[in-house]
């Protein structure tokens, strides 16, 4: 089902013509209310009024996660505080997270794209969707709950954990629709096979994925154990939220992006040269309707290649290919972004010194874990066995209390971490995705 | 009064206690004491040697992260009772003992203990005052 059918159907031309107006207000408002946006446009020699057609775009300067930490927290706000009624946050690169706004307008939008997604996804008015994305500052619970309720479903605010309970409430609901992370569904269907129960006698039919990368060989899996579509769902806090771009239950092939309200780019992540349709590289969005926290040709280090061609569904917006895989360091674990540099911000703060340490993230069953190997330096050495467990304590509470996982210490001796040209590889991620 | 002591941090995989050794040996070095404490993922190694600062520096030369530590050592006659009569003390004066390990002095029938005090200097203090006799540094390392 289309739930917008006017702009989800727009003509190539049509909706170019919308783009375009949307983009002119949007650099005008953050030229006008952000100093920063102002300065950096100023530097690049590039005003409002340079803005005449869409591949002007190209003269805007980038957005990166560190322009965010240097306004942090609400530097880039376009509107004053008392019209934000809501705030979101992600995980930053060091200690402070990234904190995204919202006026009223933007939940309306948000919910409508929610809405969106999910018919995209092949969810309908009368389903009973199970939404066990968290609840709390990370936009997949509250974001996807909107949407649901938008599309007139019954939406089971379930959030995460509890996964017996969950499959309990799953059968006695009936529940016909799954919003979660891939890896969570995952748990879930080994759950209900350790359960001995029949997934043909759940109701599921559709399940709607995000929040962390997954394979195809996962999606099929998730489909054989829990008898249902698996669809991809795309967002990013910092351009919204879930619900950026959404898998089509006819294709089954690629993302549409909700281009009435996020212009995509693809371009080179070294050069930032911008890349034609059908090439892969980084993906960069610059949001056109929203109005507490816009962003201007954010790049998102997610790499993909995007596609005009027609799809089966009917809607004319572009797809973009699942991601496959990023520009930088950042690992996705159970949903949640840690970026190596966080890790090793904690290990800093606990040490007191420059730590030398490799995190290696698995799967264990459905479910990621990350365990952080940290040398042991005369610095931190005791001959007591107490102090060296009480100190892996430590830096585990502190790494949960940050990012809200837990990720197993272990102390290694020094030099065994292996160096590769005077540098430590920081990562080894041995997840089959 | 106080001995030193050498700790070495050790991964639990099968041969490092032989590598510690063999450096040791190479270096002409002997080991008078000797105890393992270890945990699932990592041991430490505690060592009493002839020579300290020359076991320190080739164990740091071969990439062994290495710490020193005073501890004290009090000879006990191998009878029943012998250790009995100093723990009481320990335990009657609030002393905290974080380890202690035993081993045998070749030619006497004697037992040396070596204790790790969290106060190493109320610790002398106390056993002292209760006639219990500290053995020197330099007694430990030519046993
Ligand atoms: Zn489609």
């Amino acid at each position: 089902m289309i739930w917008n059918k006017e702009f989800e159907t727009l003509s190539r031309e049509s909706l170019e013509k919308v783009q375009l107006e949307r983009l002119q207000s949007v650099v005008e408002r953050v030229y006008g209310a952000v100093p920063y946006y102002r300065q950096k446009m100023d530097d690049a020699g590039v005003k409002p009024s340079d803005i005449n057609t869409l591949s002007d775009i190209n003269k805007l300067p980038y957005t990166t996660k560190e322009d965010l930490r240097l306004n942090y927290p609400f530097g880039l706000f376009t509107v004053p505080m008392e019209e934000v009624v809501r705030v979101h946050a992600s995980s930053g690169t060091t200690g402070k997270p990234t904190v995204v706004g919202y006026t009223k307008k933007d939940i309306e939008t948000w919910a409508e794209l929610m809405a969106r997604a999910l018919a995209c996804g092949g969810a309908d008015k009368g389903d009973m969707v199970h939404n066990a994305y968290g609840y709390g500052l990370f936009t997949g619970g509250l974001g996807a709950h909107y949407g649901a309720e938008r599309l007139g479903a019954t939406v089971i605010p379930v959030s995460g954990g509890n996964t017996k309970r969950q499959i309990m409430l799953m059968q006695d609901f009936g529940s016909t629709v799954l919003l979660c992370t891939p890896s969570y569904a995952l748990n879930l269907a080994e759950n209900i096979a350790e359960m001995g129960i029949d997934p043909a006698k759940l109701k599921l039919k559709v399940g709607i994925f995000g929040a962390e990368p997954w394979s195809v060989n996962m999606k099929e899996e998730i489909e054989k154990k829990l008898n249902l579509d698996a669809i991809d769902i795309y967002g990013l806090s910092e351009v919204m939220g879930p619900g950026v771009s959404c898998e089509c239950i006819e294709g089954k092939n690629g993302l549409h992006i909700f281009e009435d309200h996020f212009i995509p780019e693809i371009i080179d992540p070294e050069s930032g040269q911008p890349k034609s349709i059908g090439e892969m590289g980084e993906l960069v969005f610059t949001t056109i309707t929203k109005e507490a926290f816009p962003v201007i040709r954010y790049r998102t280090k997610d790499l993909t290649k995007l596609s005009d061609e027609p799809c089966a569904c009917g809607r004319t917006f572009h797809r973009m290919q699942r991601v496959t895989g990023r520009t930088d360091d950042m690992l996705i674990i159970r949903g949640v972004n840690v970026f190596p540099s966080q890790i090793e911000h904690v290990l800093m703060s606990v040490e007191g010194v420059e730590p030398h340490y490799q995190l290696l993230v698995d799967r264990k069953g459905a479910l990621d874990t990350l365990e952080a190997q940290v040398e042991v330096s005369e610095d931190i050495f005791s001959d007591e066995i107490k102090v060296l467990e009480q100190l892996s304590k430590n830096i585990e509470k502190e790494i949960k209390d940050l990012l809200g996982i837990t990720c197993k210490i272990k102390l290694v001796e020094p030099k065994t971490i292996q160096r590769s040209e005077g540098k430590a590889q920081r990562v080894i991620d041995n997840r089959k995705l | 009064m106080k001995v030193e002591q050498i700790s070495i941090f050790l991964e639990n995989k099968s041969g490092r206690l032989a590598d510690v050794t063999e450096v040791l040996a190479k270096a002409d070095i002997n080991i008078r004491a000797l105890s393992l404490a270890d945990t699932t993922d990592f041991g430490i190694l505690r060592l009493i040697v002839n020579d300290t600062e020359k076991a320190k520096r080739v164990l740091k030369e071969n990439e062994f992260t290495v710490g020193k530590t005073e501890v004290i050592a009090i000879e006990v006659t191998d009878k029943p009772g012998g250790l009995a009569q100093i723990l009481s003390i320990i335990h009657k004066e609030g002393l905290n003992v974080e380890y202690m390990y035993a081993f045998l002095e070749k030619h006497e029938k004697k037992a040396i203990i070596i204790f790790r005090f969290d106060d190493l200097e109320k610790a002398i203090e106390i056993l002292k005052n209760a006639g219990i006799g500290i053995l020197k540094g330099e007694h430990v390392y030519s046993i």
